[in-house]
Formats: structure tokens, C-alpha cells, sequence
């Protein structure tokens, strides 16, 4: 089984600032890691090669230099990376990514075998908006599974797959035909470490770089800046909470109790509340 | 366990200054070097105050200001007696350190580390990080042949193995090369980076372009322990830290960042780094004990270089150029065997020692020798003095109706009723003595 694992490499958000004065984002120095929703979907497939055979391609848009999270991936054990980097990719928003992306998977899987798989991350820690792997579905015509928190079977043979999928309220068991598209939780698996021999080979493989001609992309105007209806208006730095709120345990409560437990916490944090409350009531 | 079939010509244990050197240096001449680093990228462990000592690394690679992530060059060097309220202070700046390749840079480790690691890549050395080296593997005849991993998959075959694996090297403890570290040779550092907009360090500094500004300060900031205080400008951040002998803190009950808070709250700090945003907290070993700490430097299949072989000198806060040197001796040495297909024992190693003797790195370890003990014997140099110093200043700046020779008499009798006239000159034989 061939699976197609797209991953993006991201700032280490826990170290990036907001400049104090000019409230911009200082990336400048921020170590590069890869978006952990994306090392929970390489372990999956890597699960799944492991049990049904077959081989793991990583792909990955963006500069050169996210050629060190694509060895990182074949260090962690992935089978073949793909660096899909061409200065008509710079300044992608979801939509042409995604549209970028959606066309690399069709080459790889011309090159190596149509994927009966292809995973995201549920999203990337950078952009929050859980929209690429959704659209490399729909351009593919792949069936979609968002939010994937464990896959419960693969029928080789029926070309089936079934996964639990998160949902509000819930966890619903869903499945469907392959080839499909799986978007992946966090938490889910525990992300193996590659042995040395792995992390040598990572090192020193040659990686597939395509450019956008490479990657059969002839329209290019549906790529980079110009494929990209969105437009960033403003980055601003949010005001910090004033304080942080307090929780009122609710469990195994009356309505009543917790109701009064909520209005002595409420005096508490602001004194002379409750005598000018009082002072109201008795008409003042 | 299976054992990685091929066969490096080294192993480098360590991706700090003086891992990198010696990897660098043997990959450029075409050795096959396998390098392995513990931390996620190589500089994530590291401290470092820092100053870079241009020389040492343009000698590995000499046109390393194109693109490496240098800070500000050091135009001005100050160098502060403390007391609790006042500083007396030597300052060196020079319109001459503007100069077309500066002598001095300061650096953030993390990012300078990294750069230098893509040029030991570059160079055809293989880098593995997130990756702890947990043992050297010997052969039966004692030779060291290669290391063994966290990662399954056996262990990796080496001729020799370097071990920069810095101040607190455990491999080479763990094989029984050297002893563990003690108390009285290693000094504890703290250090946090204060973000600025750049203009506002620029004001306060009075510095421009590229050029900043350090300081090194002692004085009673230590209470009385064997340490020193440092505060260097980057480009929008300041580093600032302090560090004392272990030995010391338990000594004392001192803590370091109790220390670091006073530092930073000294009224001719405070100013300095007022509105910053604090955004990073690291504490490090220095290994400070000097030339009679060192380590045997070189075995059978093995040499160490830099914090683990203890080069530091303390005296002129040097480390990272020691580290350099050392990693790039030790890389000239084993290519030089190589090339004259000579084994790299005990016998041959001896080369790297005889170098390194020949080199700065240990004449400065030699010069400086007597220094730890006798700073260990001498604590008033850390304490006494600096408040001598600070009320003789201002009893010689105050204008207060009374005439200078009352004045000039009256610095006289305090130092003197301090520590004596032959304590005076006792100190003063006894610190030329320790310098020389
Ligand atoms: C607060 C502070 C300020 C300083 N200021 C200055 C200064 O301004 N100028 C200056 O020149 N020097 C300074 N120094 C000293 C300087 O930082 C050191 O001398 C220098 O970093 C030594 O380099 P190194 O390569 O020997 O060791 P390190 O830089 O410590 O590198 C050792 C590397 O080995 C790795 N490692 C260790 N064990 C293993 C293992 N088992 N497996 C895999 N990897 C391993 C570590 O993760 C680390 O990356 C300062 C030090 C401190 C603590």
C-alpha cells in the first residue's frame, strides 16, 4: 500500500515573540520543527506500512530549506521525500497550497504508484485553519476524514477503511472507500523514534526536489501570491486577559450551592461589591 | 543488535564550538565524519554569554562574516568594580575596532551554532541530532572503535572518536578517561536575554550600526565568592548573567538567581535593561579550574577538546576560541594520520597534545595556572577591594570643604586599617606572582 504523507515544516510557535514595539512577529532565529498534527499523521502511515507493507512518501511545500524536516521524516522512518520548492509557490495561501499539494500527489502517484492513502495534520500551528488537507481531498476527489483520532481497520481486499473520527458531543465510527484523505488528531499514537540506521539514511538521501514544472503543474497562475485570494489586513498582538478566571466545580452540585459558590467568588475578587449591592437594594 | 556495517573515519561526539571545529575540519579535507548531537538542533543546549573571538574561527573558515548570525562587533569594553550602590569602572572603547573585519562579536549560541553546523553539512560530514551518544565501545585491546547510541540499531565503528561533548562530558567520565568534575573547578552560570528595540539599546549604549558594547563586572555582586557578572549587547537584546564557583554557592547558600536578581537590580544595571521583555532563561557549567584541572587530552582511539578537556581560561572569559582551536587541532591531527596512514593510538595521538602545547590554547592555561587557587585564597580581591576602591572614589570626587591632602591621608588610612600596608603589599606580590 503506498501512502502519501504531507507535512509542513513551522516555527517553533513556543519560541516566537511579538516585538514590543511594532507588534510584528520576530521569526528571526526561531527554530524550525515539523507541525506535530503532521508527526501523528507520518506515524499512521507508518503503522499502516508496517502492517500491510508498502512504502511511505513525505511531501512537503515550501523553501529550500524545508529539506531538513523532510529528512527528519526519513529518519523517523519514511520511505521517500518529495520537496515541492519554486519561487511561484511563495506567499500560498490555503488554496493554492492545497492546489499545489493536490498536484504533486497526482505525479508522486504517477511516479510510484496511485497513494491509497494520503494524511495531514488536523492542521498546522501556524495557520490554524485545518483547510489544506480538506482541499487536497475535494481537488483529488479523495473521500475526507477530518479529525481522525485512531484508523480501526483497513479491508485491502473490499478497499475499505474505518476510523473513529472526534466530533462534538462524541466519537463516531465512519467508513468509507479508498482511495481517501485523512486529516489526524493529536494524541493519537506515539510517535516512534527511527533507529540509527534510519536517521543515517535521513541524513544522507537523496531527496526528490520538484519545482513547480517538475510537479506538472503547467498553471501557475493558481499558485503563490497570485493564486491566493486571501489577504492578511492587519497582524496585531491580542491584549493579555487581565486576570485568569476561576473555575467553580460543578460536579455532583446543586444548582444552588454552585450558584453561591459563583457569587462568593465574585465578592471576593471585587471588594465592596456586595455592600454596594446592598446599599442598592435598600434604596440608595 | 546488529552492528551499522560501515566504518567512519570519526566519530564527533558534540555539536558545540569545538565539535563542529573538528568536524568541519575534517570533512573540508575529505575524511568521512559522522557527528552526533543530543540536543533537537545543534545550539539548543548551549550557553554562552557570548563573545565570539573572530580569530579563532577565521582560521577554519575564513569568510565566515558573509552569512553567519553575528550580532554587534565590540567597540567598547567595560570592565566594573562593584559595590552595593556605586561601580568604578575601566572603559576601552576604540573607534579602531570599527574596522573591516572586527576582532569581536557578540552571538546568540543557538543561532550561531546552528550556522556553523550547516557548514560542518556542507563540508560532507554527517550530522545526527536528537541523537545521545551513552558509551564508548572498545576492542579487546582497550582501543576505543566506536559509540553506542539511545537509538536501537547497535553501535557505530569509528578509527577515533572526539569527544567535544562539553564542561560536563559523561561518555569520557562514564569510560573512565577522567574524573568527574569538582566542586572548586567548575563555576555555575546563570544568564537571561532582555529584549529591546533596537534603538532604545542604541540610546542607551551609545552605539550604532553594528557596534556594541560589554560588560564584565565583579565586586561584592558575588558576596564575596570567586565570580564574575557580565552584561553583553546584541542587536534588539541584552544578555545578562553571573556565575560563581560551585564550591562557593555550597559555601554560601547562595542561589544564582538570587545573585542574578541583585545583579539586575544594582542601580547601574537597572537602567540599563529597564522595560525589557525577558524571554530566556538558561543556567550552564564553566569549567574554570584551568591548566591543573585539565584531563588527559588524548587516549587510545580517542582525544577531547574543548569544555570537556576543561580549556577555558577564565581570567580573560575565554571558552569558545579554546574550543575552536582545540576542535580544529584535533581534526588537522587525525587527517594528518590518516593521510600518512598511521594508526590513531595512544602513540600517534600524542601529535594533538604537542600541538595544542605549541599553540596559544595552552600557554594561556599554563600562564594562568596559579589564578583559581589563588583567587580561592584570596576572596578580598572579590570583596574588600572593590569596596575600598568604590569610597576611595568618592571620597576623592565628593567636594566637601576639606582639603585634598586631608583627603589623600584619609584613602590611605582606610586601606590600610583594611587590610594592613603588608597585606597591601602582600596582595599585590601574590597577584603578579599568580599573572606571571
Ligand atoms: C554563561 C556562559 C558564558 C560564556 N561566555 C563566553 C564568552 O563570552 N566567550 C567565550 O569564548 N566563551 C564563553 N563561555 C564558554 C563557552 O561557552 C564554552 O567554552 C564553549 O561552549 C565550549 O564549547 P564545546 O564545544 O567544548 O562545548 P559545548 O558548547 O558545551 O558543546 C557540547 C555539545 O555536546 C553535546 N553533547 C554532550 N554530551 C553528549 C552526548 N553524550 N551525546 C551527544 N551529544 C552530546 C551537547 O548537547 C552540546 O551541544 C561561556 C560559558 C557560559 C556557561
Amino acid at each position: 500500500m503506498h501512502i502519501v504523507v504531507c507535512i509542513k515544516q513551522v516555527p517553533d510557535s513556543a519560541q516566537i515573540r511579538v516585538h514590543p514595539v511594532t507588534n510584528t512577529i520576530m521569526r528571526q532565529g526561531v527554530p524550525t520543527i515539523i507541525n506535530p498534527y503532521d508527526l501523528f499523521a507520518l506515524e499512521e502511515a507508518l503503522r499502516l506500512r508496517d502492517t500491510f507493507g508498502g512504502e511511505v512518501t513525505v511531501l512537503t511545500m515550501g523553501p529550500p530549506m524545508a529539506e531538513e524536516s523532510l529528512r527528519k521524516a526519513l529518519g523517523i522512518g519514511a520511505d521517500r521525500a518529495v520537496l515541492l520548492t519554486d519561487r511561484f509557490f511563495a506567499g500560498s495561501d490555503t488554496l493554492a497550497t492545497s492546489f499545489a499539494l493536490a498536484q504533486a500527489v497526482r505525479k508522486i502517484g504517477e511516479t510510484w504508484g496511485e497513494p491509497k492513502l494520503v494524511f495531514t495534520g488536523k492542521q498546522t500551528i501556524d495557520g490554524d485553519t485545518a483547510q489544506v488537507g480538506p482541499g487536497i481531498a475535494r481537488r483529488l476527489g479523495l473521500q475526507q476524514f477530518t479529525y481522525v483520532a485512531g484508523i480501526q481497520d483497513v479491508n485491502e481486499a473490499a478497499g475499505t477503511i474505518t476510523v473513529l473520527r472526534r466530533a462534538e458531543g462524541g466519537v463516531q465510527e465512519l467508513s468509507t472507500q479508498l482511495p481517501a484523505l485523512i486529516t489526524m488528531l493529536e494524541g493519537t499514537n506515539e510517535i516512534r523514534r527511527g533507529s540509527i540506521a534510519d536517521v543515517l539514511r535521513g541524513a544522507r538521501a537523496e531527496l526528490v526536489t520538484w519545482n513547480a514544472q517538475a510537479a506538472g503543474i503547467a498553471d501557475v497562475t493558481s499558485c503563490g501570491l497570485r493564486g491566493s485570494p486571501t489577504v492578511v489586513k492587519r497582524v496585531f498582538a491580542p491584549k493579555t486577559r487581565a486576570a485568569k478566571a476561576t473555575q467553580v466545580e460543578v460536579k455532583d452540585r446543586t444548582p444552588e450551592t454552585i450558584a453561591e459558590d459563583l457569587i462568593d467568588q465574585i465578592y471576593a475578587r471585587q471588594p465592596g461589591l456586595e455592600d454596594d449591592l446592598m446599599r442598592m437594594a435598600a434604596g440608595y | 543488535m546488529g552492528t551499522i556495517e560501515e566504518r567512519f573515519d570519526a566519530i564527533v561526539v558534540g555539536a558545540g564550538p569545538s565539535g563542529n571545529a573538528a568536524a568541519y575540519t575534517m570533512a573540508k579535507n575529505g575524511l568521512k565524519v559522522l557527528q552526533i548531537e543530543r540536543g533537537e538542533y545543534p545550539g539548543s543546549k548551549n550557553v554562552q554569554g557570548a563573545i565570539l573571538y573572530a580569530d579563532a574561527l577565521e582560521r577554519i573558515i575564513p569568510d565566515f562574516r558573509e552569512d553567519a548570525p553575528l550580532e554587534r562587533h565590540v567597540v567598547e569594553q567595560r570592565i566594573w568594580m562593584m559595590d552595593d550602590t556605586s561601580h568604578t569602572g575601566m572603559h576601552y572603547r576604540s573607534d579602531d575596532f570599527n574596522e573591516e573585519k572586527p576582532n569581536r562579536y557578540t552571538i546568540i549560541r543557538a543561532q550561531f551554532d546552528r550556522w556553523f553546523s550547516s557548514k560542518v553539512r556542507e563540508a560532507g560530514a554527517i550530522v545526527l541530532c536528537e541523537t545521545t551518544v551513552t558509551e564508548l565501545l572498545k576492542d579487546r585491546n582497550g582501543k576505543v572503535i566506536g559509540v553506542l547510541t539511545d537509538r536501537h540499531g547497535g553501535p557505530v565503528l569509528a578509527d577515533v572518536v572526539v569527544l567535544a561533548e562539553g564542561v560536563n562530558g559523561l561518555i569520557g567520565q562514564r569510560a573512565g578517561l577522567r574524573e568527574e568534575l569538582h566542586p572548586r573547578t567548575v563555576a555555575l552560570a546563570v544568564k537571561e536575554m532582555h529584549f529591546l528595540p533596537q534603538e532604545v539599546i542604541e540610546q542607551r549604549f551609545n552605539i550604532s550600526g553594528d557596534s556594541g558594547v560589554v560588560i564584565e563586572a565583579m565586586g561584592t555582586i558575588t558576596k564575596g565568592m570567586t565570580g564574575t557578572g557580565f552584561l553583553y549587547t546584541n542587536r534588539e537584546s541584552i544578555s545578562i548573567g553571573i556565575g560563581c564557583v560551585i564550591e562557593d554557592f555550597t559555601r554560601t547558600g547562595q542561589t544564582p538567581y538570587g545573585l542574578l536578581d541583585k545583579f539586575k537590580s544594582h542601580p547601574s544595571v537597572a537602567p540599563l535593561i529597564a522595560g525589557a521583555e525577558v524571554k530566556e532563561y538558561a543556567a550552564h557549567l564553566i569549567p574554570e579550574g584551568g591548566y591543573k584541572a585539565m584531563p588527559s587530552i588524548y587516549g587510545n582511539g580517542w582525544v577531547v577538546t574543548g569544555d570537556a578537556a576543561h580549556l577555558v581560561n577564565a581570567v580573560h572569559r575565554e571558552g569558545s576560541n579554546l574550543a575552536m582551536t582545540s576542535g580544529r587541532i584535533a581534526g588537522e591531527t587525525i587527517t594528518y594520520l590518516k593521510r600518512r596512514r598511521e594508526p590513531c593510538d595512544f602513540d600517534h595521538l600524542g601529535e594533538y597534545r604537542k600541538r595544542l602545547e605549541e599553540s596559544f590554547v595552552l600557554k594561556d592555561m599554563r600562564k594562568y595556572q596559579k589564578i583559581p587557587d589563588f583567587l580561592h585564597g584570596q576572596r578580598h580581591f572579590l570583596d574588600l577591594y572593590p569596596r575600598l576602591i568604590s569610597k576611595a572614589a568618592q571620597t576623592w570626587l565628593r567636594v566637601d570643604g576639606k582639603a585634598k591632602r586631608e583627603k589623600e591621608g584619609e584613602i590611605m588610612k582606610t586601606l590600610r586599617k583594611q587590610r594592613g600596608l603588608a597585606g597591601l603589599v602582600a596582595d599585590g606580590v601574590r597577584f603578579a606572582r599568580a599573572w606571571r
